[in-house]
């Protein structure tokens, strides 16, 4: 592709000239150099795509867009930890708490996300209880597993099976979202299921700490830096520092 | 300023791979092409087919839509006789009612106040880019518009309102409201949205938040 080609244009010649005094060819592909903009001094900005040149202490703003440019997304590991280690201590209330509570005039009988899943089970409806599984229980902890997996890589500096760490990177910010299904499932029970003084669903408190889960998890992809995978050992530990 | 806002500037063209930092040039794509990154392959630009007209009709039908979505009843359940209407918004102020006033807040702003944002600063952005360069304001709407996208889980509350369906389904008789079948109409006109917008054309025409002159701009350097 002629995409990895850093030919005409002022930016051009100035990474090519660098290339040059390491003892490259001009015009030579990128990705056989692998290059990254921070190894020039260069920083993507994360919210208008524009490259510009980081100043020396590493922060900056985007003169484009005005937003904060960073070599790299500040403290990405000590975020991405804090929130994933609250993330997993929700988790635990938010799977052992009542989400819904059905009161009729001979009593009251509480259900956890699991009992909900298998009370959905039934012989039409067992794949829809596969798919409230997935996203309840599956999602919020093979999200934080995951997390959990790429931070350790990073941290150790491996170097290789990136683009493996990449895509389990992508698949989670993907599917991330898909866990506020059961929120929106008890939201739509209680607000249909209010026959007083028949029958009636209240929310319970785990309804509360599985949102929470959910969106402490969302950022918590975010707060990690993709980058950093790609970082050389070296760059990695002057990014902790 | 106002000369360099508008036009491709040759620092528009070089890309900084957004999950693996990859310094790369773009091409020059035609409509419809992608531009992925050589190393992790990363989509770097999309260039939507759709003309910014077939856009703009695109984004005012999902903004009517939700208007819809949000105003006829979703779902009905009818028990001995007795028939309860519900909105998407009749759900929320349940579950405010009942004392989850944090689940009730996340359900509004995924369900309804991020969707219909994300309409309204995309036809913001459209208009505003018309008649380059667009006002530095127009960035804000476009940086806002990227960072509401992933919470607006119009998708996922259907997905969840079937499920709550079959749940109540052995109690009642469910009866599906109009707006069950525009949200299901909006799952796919959102993605239609969202893949016919391209928000790195419409950065090319918002002027800059500096000057061009600044030292921190790569553009710059050769320019002078």
């Amino acid at each position: 592709m002629s995409a990895a080609q850093l030919s005409d244009g002022a930016a051009g010649q100035a990474v090519e000239e660098e290339h040059e005094e390491a003892g490259l060819r001009r015009g030579q592909p990128v990705a056989a150099l692998a290059v990254s903009a921070s190894a020039h001094g260069l920083a993507g900005c994360e919210t208008c795509g524009l490259v510009s040149r980081l100043p020396a202490h590493d922060r900056g703003n985007c003169p484009r867009c005005g937003e904060h440019l960073h070599g790299r997304r500040p403290a990405s590991l000590e975020r991405t930890w804090a929130l994933v280690v609250t993330a997993l201590i929700l988790y635990l209330p938010a799977n052992l708490l009542p989400v819904l509570n059905t009161l009729t005039p001979l009593g009251s009988e509480t259900d956890t996300i699991l009992q909900g899943v298998v009370e959905l089970w039934s012989p039409t409806s067992w794949p829809l209880a596969i798919v409230v599984f997935l996203a309840s229980i599956t999602i919020p902890l093979g999200k934080l597993l995951a997390l959990g997996y790429l931070l350790v890589s990073v941290q150790r500096g491996w170097v290789e099976s990136g683009r493996q760490r990449i895509q389990l990177y992508r698949m989670i910010r993907f599917i991330g979202r898909w866990s506020m299904l059961d929120v929106f499932v008890d939201t739509f029970v209680v607000a249909l299921v209010q026959l007083k003084p028949l029958m009636w669903v209240e929310p319970g408190p785990g309804v509360a700490f599985f949102a929470g889960v959910v969106v402490v998890t969302m950022i918590a992809v975010n707060s990690f830096d993709p980058r950093l995978i790609w970082d050389l050992p070296l760059r990695t530990s002057d990014d902790r520092a | 300023m106002m000369r360099v806002a508008g036009r491709r500037s040759p620092a528009a063209s070089l890309a900084a791979c957004p999950d693996c930092d990859l310094l790369q040039k773009l091409p020059s794509l035609a409509p419809g092409e992608t531009a992925r990154c050589l190393r992790c392959g990363a989509v770097l630009w999309r260039r939507p087919a759709d003309s910014p007209t077939a856009t703009l009709a695109l984004v005012l039908a999902v903004g009517i839509l939700l208007l819809i979505a949000n105003t006829v009843p979703m779902l009905g359940l009818s028990i001995a006789g007795n028939t309860t209407l519900t909105t998407v918004i009749g759900g929320v102020l349940e579950m405010w009612r009942e004392g989850r006033q944090e689940t009730a807040l996340l359900v509004l702003f995924a369900a309804v106040l991020a969707p219909a944002l994300e309409v309204v600063l995309v036809l913001v952005v459209l208009f505003a880019v018309r008649q380059p360069p667009a006002p530095h304001w127009v960035g804000a709407c476009l940086r806002a518009y990227e960072r509401i996208r992933e919470w607006s889980m119009i998708e996922i509350m259907l997905l969840g309102v079937l499920v709550a369906l079959i749940k109540i389904a052995e109690l009642a008789t469910v009866i599906p409201g109009l707006a069950l079948f525009v949200l299901g109409a909006l799952v796919f006109l959102r993605a239609a949205m969202a893949a016919a917008f391209d928000p790195r054309a419409a950065w090319e025409c918002i002027a800059w938040a500096t000057d061009v002159s600044s030292p921190a701009a790569v553009t710059s350097e050769g320019e002078q």
